[in-house]
C-alpha cells in the first residue's frame, strides 16, 4: 500500500482521509485488497529463539508457492507470551502459533495458508488441559487482559506509519487539534483518573494542571524511559513495538500543557527502542505530526532523544532532570516541583513512557470510558512484567483492580513444576514481597502500598518455595545500596549497613539483635533520605521482615536456611542407608572430605566441607542429605 | 612492557597523551566537542559520542572535552565516573553481560555469573589480559521468559546453564573465529 502523500499532511482532514484509505484497503478483496498477513514477533525473547530464521523459512516457501506479493511477513514488536516463542499470528483468522521453527514454514504455507487447515499441533493449549486454542481471542493469557497500552504492540510493523495510522495513530492528536483547548485535554485527564504509571500515582492531570499555572513562557514535556528496576521491561517493550503511541502521547501532553519543546530520556542499553524511536519521529516529521505548525494547525511542538548513562537514580525525576542538563544525576530537594521550576529552571511535566502511552486512548475513547476500567481511585490498566517462577512469562496488561491470583494463575498460569506459591514482588527494588496468602489482593496504587509493596513501573516477580526471603531482601538490598548516588547520608552509608547486617545474616552469624537492628535502621533510612530511591529501599527488607519473620527468625536462631538458598547455612550428610558406596561423591568432592571404601556407606567430615554442593548433584541414589 | 624510557616524555610525566595511531579518532573528537559544547546539556552525549569513537573514555580524551566545554577536568571525571555506561579502561573483543535482573537471579544467574568468574578468571568489570573477555553485569534484557540469560556483544544466549559455561565460550571463539557472531537459539 502505497503512501497518497510524500508531501506533509496539509491539514487534520488529510490524515483522516489517509486513514479511511489504509482501513478500507485492510478490509476489501480482489485488487484494492492490502496482502495478507502473517504477523512474526520480532520482540527480544523470540528474535533470542530464532524469530528471524522463521520468518526466512516462510519467505522462501512463500517465494517458491508464488505467494510472496500476496502474503506479506510482517516482523513486529513483543506479541507478550515470551516463553512460547517464536510465535506468529495470521491476521485473517487469527490463528497464534507458538514454538515456531524454520522447518514448520513448509506446513504453516501448504497447510494454513493454501488448504485450509490448521496446523493444530503448533497450537497454544490452554493450562488446564489438551484443548488447543484455535486464535489468539480463545488463549487464556490474552483472553483475560485488556489492552490499551500495548493495543498495537504485536499487530504493527514498529518502522511503518501507515500501520500505525489504519489502527487510530494520530486519531487523538487530529481531534485535539480539531478545536479542543488545552484546559479540556486537562479536564479530559482529569475524568479518567489516570495516574502516573513509573510507580508514585501522582494524578497526571494535576501535574499538568500546575505547570499551566506557571507564568508564561518556555516549558518542557520530558518521557521518562529510563527503565532501570532490575526484571522490568514493559517501558523496552513498548517503545520497540509501538513507538509512535508515545509520541502522541507526548504531543498532547505538549498542547496540554503550552510546551513546544520535549525529551525522552531513554536508557541507552535499549539501542533497538532507541533506533525505532528515531525512525518514528523521523516518519511524523516528515508526514507534518512534529514540529512546526503540526498539519498547519498553528501548533508547534518538536522531541530530542536524550540517552541515559546507566544510573538507576535517574528515573527520580529532579535527577533526571540534572541529567539531561549534563551533570551528575543527583536528586534535589522538592519544592519546587518540576511543574514549577524543573529544566533549566523552566515549568516542567515529566511522566512516565506508560503513562504516555494512555493518553491518545483517553482522549480517543473519553476520559470516562478510562475510568470505568480501573478502581475507583486508579482508572485504567497496568502492565506487568510477569517473570520469575510463572509459567508464561511476558508483558501482561490488565485493568486496575485484578487480583495478584488472577495474573499469575489465570494469566501466567501458575508456579511451575508443581512449586507452592510462596509470594509475589512487586516494584523493584522499591517495593516489597507479599506473601501468598494475600493472593487475591486487587492490585492498585494504594492496595499494594498497604500490603507494604508499592505498584512500582510494573515489574512481577513470583517466588516459589525454594526462594528465600531474606537472599531475596539482600538482592534487592545490593542493588540499591550499589546504584546509590551518594548524595544523602541516610541511603549512602544506611544502605550499606542494612547490606552488612543481611549479609552477616545470610553468612551464619546473624543474632536475634540483628532483626531489631535491621528493622530500625531500616525505618531510618525511609523517613530521613532525600529521594524516592532512599526512602524506597528499605521496603524489601521490611516487607520481608513483616510477613517472614519466621525465615529471618530461622536463619538467626536455628541456623538453617528453609529454602536452602543461603550456601554458609547448608549442611550436608550421607544417609548410611540409601548409599551404596559407589565413590561418585568422594571423586568429585574438591575439599577431598568425604571418606569411605569402595561399597561401604561414604561419610562427610563436616569440619572440611565447603559446601559446594556437587555431593548432593552428583549421587544418583538421593543419598546425600541437605539441610 | 615496552621499555619506559621509550615512551613518549608527557610534561607531566604520565601516559597521557594519544598514540600516533589515534590522530584520526582524535580529530574526529575536536568535531563532536565543537557540535555540543554550545548545546545546553552537551557533555553527556560528547561523552557517549567519544566513548563509542574509542571504545572507552582515555584520558587525553577527558581533557580534551574537559578544555572544550571550558570546565576542570574533575568537573568531567566527576560526571564520567558517576554513569555506569562510562568506562575508563578499553573493553575485551567480547563483552559479556550475564543478566542479574530479578527474573534471572531466581532463576541461577548468580550461578552463571560465577562460572563464567571462574572459567575466564576475571572478576566483574575486569578484562582479561589477552583483551579476548570482558566480564559485567547487566539488568534485564528483557527476555526474562528465557531465563537465565547471557548477553555476548548483541547476542543473547538463553537458559544457560552454570555446567556448560565453558563450553559456551569454546562457541564464541569458535563463532567469532568463523567470522561473526549471530543471533543464537
Amino acid at each position: 500500500m502505497k503512501s497518497p502523500t510524500l508531501k506533509k499532511l496539509r491539514d487534520v482532514s488529510e490524515l483522516d482521509a489517509w486513514r479511511a484509505k489504509l482501513q478500507a484497503a485492510a478490509g476489501a478483496t480482489g485488487a484494492d485488497a492490502a496482502p495478507r498477513q502473517i504477523l512474526i514477533c520480532f520482540g527480544g525473547s523470540c528474535l533470542a529463539s530464532g524469530a528471524k530464521e522463521v520468518r526466512d523459512a516462510l519467505a522462501a516457501v512463500l517465494k517458491r508457492e508464488g505467494l510472496a506479493e500476496q502474503v506479506a511477513l510482517v516482523g513486529t514488536g513483543c506479541m507478550g507470551p515470551c516463553v512460547i516463542g517464536p510465535v506468529l499470528m495470521i491476521t485473517e483468522d487469527r490463528t497464534f502459533y507458538q514454538g515456531v521453527k524454520p522447518e514448520d514454514a513448509e506446513e504453516i504455507v501448504t497447510e494454513h495458508l493454501k488448504a485450509g487447515r490448521r496446523v493444530e499441533r503448533l497450537l497454544v493449549s490452554d493450562p488446564s488441559g489438551q484443548t488447543p486454542a484455535p486464535c489468539r481471542e480463545s488463549i487464556e493469557f490474552f483472553k483475560r487482559q485488556t489492552q490499551i497500552v500495548l493495543r498495537n504492540c504485536g499487530w504493527v510493523d514498529p518502522g511503518r506509519i501507515e500501520d500505525t495510522i489504519a489502527r487510530d495513530g494520530y486519531a487523538a492528536l487530529a481531534k485535539i487539534l480539531s478545536g479542543m483547548k488545552p484546559d479540556e485535554v486537562i479536564a479530559e485527564m482529569k475524568a479518567s483518573g489516570l495516574r502516573g504509571r513509573g510507580g508514585a500515582g501522582f494524578p497526571t492531570w494535576l501535574k499538568w494542571h500546575l505547570a499551566t499555572q506557571t507564568p508564561e513562557g518556555e516549558r518542557y514535556v520530558l518521557c521518562n524511559a529510563d527503565e532501570g528496576d532490575p526484571g522490568a521491561f514493559m517501558d523496552r517493550s513498548m517503545l520497540e513495538s509501538d513507538p509512535f503511541n508515545a509520541i502522541e502521547g507526548m504531543i498532547i501532553g505538549g498542547f496540554a500543557v503550552g510546551a513546544q519543546r520535549g525529551f525522552i530520556y531513554i536508557r541507552a542499553e535499549y539501542p533497538l527502542a532507541i533506533r525505532r524511536i528515531q525512525h518514528a519521529m523521523e516518519l511524523c516529521h516528515k508526514y507534518g505530526i512534529l514540529g512546526e505548525n503540526i498539519m498547519n494547525s498553528g501548533f508547534a511542538f518538536d522531541i530530542e532523544i536524550r540517552l541515559g548513562a546507566g544510573a538507576f537514580v535517574c528515573g527520580e525525576e529532579t535527577a533526571l532532570i540534572r541529567s539531561i542538563e549534563g551533570e551528575r544525576g543527583q536528586p534535589r530537594i522538592r519544592p519546587p516541583y518540576p511543574s514549577q521550576s524543573g529544566l533549566w529552571g523552566k515549568p516542567t511535566v515529566i511522566n512516565n513512557a506508560e503513562t504516555f502511552a494512555n493518553i491518545a486512548a483517553i482522549i480517543n475513547y473519553g476520559g470516562e470510558w478510562f475510568n470505568r476500567l480501573g478502581t475507583e481511585k486508579s482508572g485504567g490498566t497496568k502492565v506487568f512484567a510477569l517473570a520469575g517462577k510463572v509459567r508464561h512469562t511476558g508483558l501482561v496488561e490488565v485493568p486496575l483492580g485484578t487480583t495478584l491470583r488472577e495474573i499469575v494463575y489465570d494469566i501466567g498460569g501458575g508456579v511451575p513444576k508443581d512449586k507452592k506459591l510462596k509470594a509475589i514482588q512487586t516494584g523493584g527494588p522499591a517495593g516489597g514481597c507479599i506473601p501468598a496468602k494475600w493472593a487475591d489482593l486487587a492490585v492498585d496504587f494504594d492496595t499494594l502500598t498497604q500490603a507494604g509493596s508499592i505498584m512500582g513501573s510494573g515489574g512481577m516477580i513470583v517466588l516459589d518455595e525454594d526462594d528465600c526471603m531474606v537472599d531475596i531482601a539482600k538482592f534487592y538490598l545490593s542493588f540499591s545500596q550499589d546504584e546509590s548516588c551518594g548524595k544523602c547520608t541516610p541511603c549512602r552509608e544506611g544502605t550499606t549497613r542494612i547490606l552488612e547486617i543481611l549479609e552477616k545474616i545470610t553468612g551464619g552469624d546473624g543474632t536475634v539483635e540483628d532483626l531489631d537492628r535491621l528493622e530500625r535502621l531500616a525505618k531510618l533510612v525511609n523517613r530521613s533520605s532525600l529521594c524516592g530511591l532512599g526512602r524506597a529501599a528499605p521496603n524489601p527488607v521490611l516487607s520481608t521482615l513483616k510477613h517472614f519473620r519466621a525465615e529471618y527468625l530461622a536463619h538467626v536462631v536455628d541456623k538453617r536456611c528453609p529454602s536452602k538458598r543461603c550456601k554458609a547455612l547448608l549442611h550436608y550428610e550421607i544417609d548410611a542407608e540409601k548409599c551404596i558406596g559407589c565413590t561418585v561423591c568422594a571423586r568429585n568432592c574438591p575439599a577431598e572430605c568425604i571418606a569411605g571404601a569402595r561399597k561401604t556407606a561414604h561419610v562427610i567430615d563436616a569440619a572440611k566441607c565447603v559446601k559446594c554442593g556437587r555431593c548432593f548433584e552428583v549421587c544418583r541414589f538421593d543419598a546425600v542429605i541437605r539441610t | 612492557m615496552s621499555d619506559i624510557s621509550s615512551a613518549p616524555a608527557a610534561p607531566c610525566g604520565c601516559a597521557c597523551t594519544f598514540d600516533e595511531s589515534d590522530q584520526a579518532l582524535v580529530a574526529k573528537l575536536h568535531e563532536v566537542i565543537a557540535d555540543y559544547r554550545d548545546k545546553p546539556g552537551g557533555l553527556i552525549p560528547a561523552l557517549q559520542t567519544a566513548q563509542s569513537l574509542f571504545g572507552y573514555l582515555p584520558e587525553p580524551a577527558i581533557r580534551l572535552i574537559a578544555d572544550g566545554f571550558g570546565k576542570t577536568v574533575s568537573e568531567v571525571a566527576g560526571v564520567v565516573t558517576f554513569y555506569s555506561f562510562f568506562t575508563l579502561h578499553p573493553r575485551g573483543k567480547h563483552l559479556v553481560r550475564v543478566c542479574l535482573g530479578t527474573a534471572c537471579y531466581v532463576r541461577g544467574g548468580k550461578e552463571v555469573l560465577d562460572a563464567f568468574r571462574k572459567k575466564l578468571g576475571i572478576d566483574v568489570g575486569e578484562t582479561t589480559p589477552d583483551r579476548q573477555f570482558s566480564l559485567e553485569v547487566g539488568r534485564c534484557f528483557g527476555a526474562c521468559g528465557m531465563a537465565p540469560v547471557v548477553m555476548v556483544n548483541d547476542t543473547v544466549y538463553q537458559r544457560v546453564k552454570p555446567a556448560r559455561v565453558g563450553e559456551l565460550i569454546g562457541q564464541i571463539i569458535s563463532v567469532s573465529a568463523a567470522g561473526g557472531e549471530k543471533e543464537h537459539a
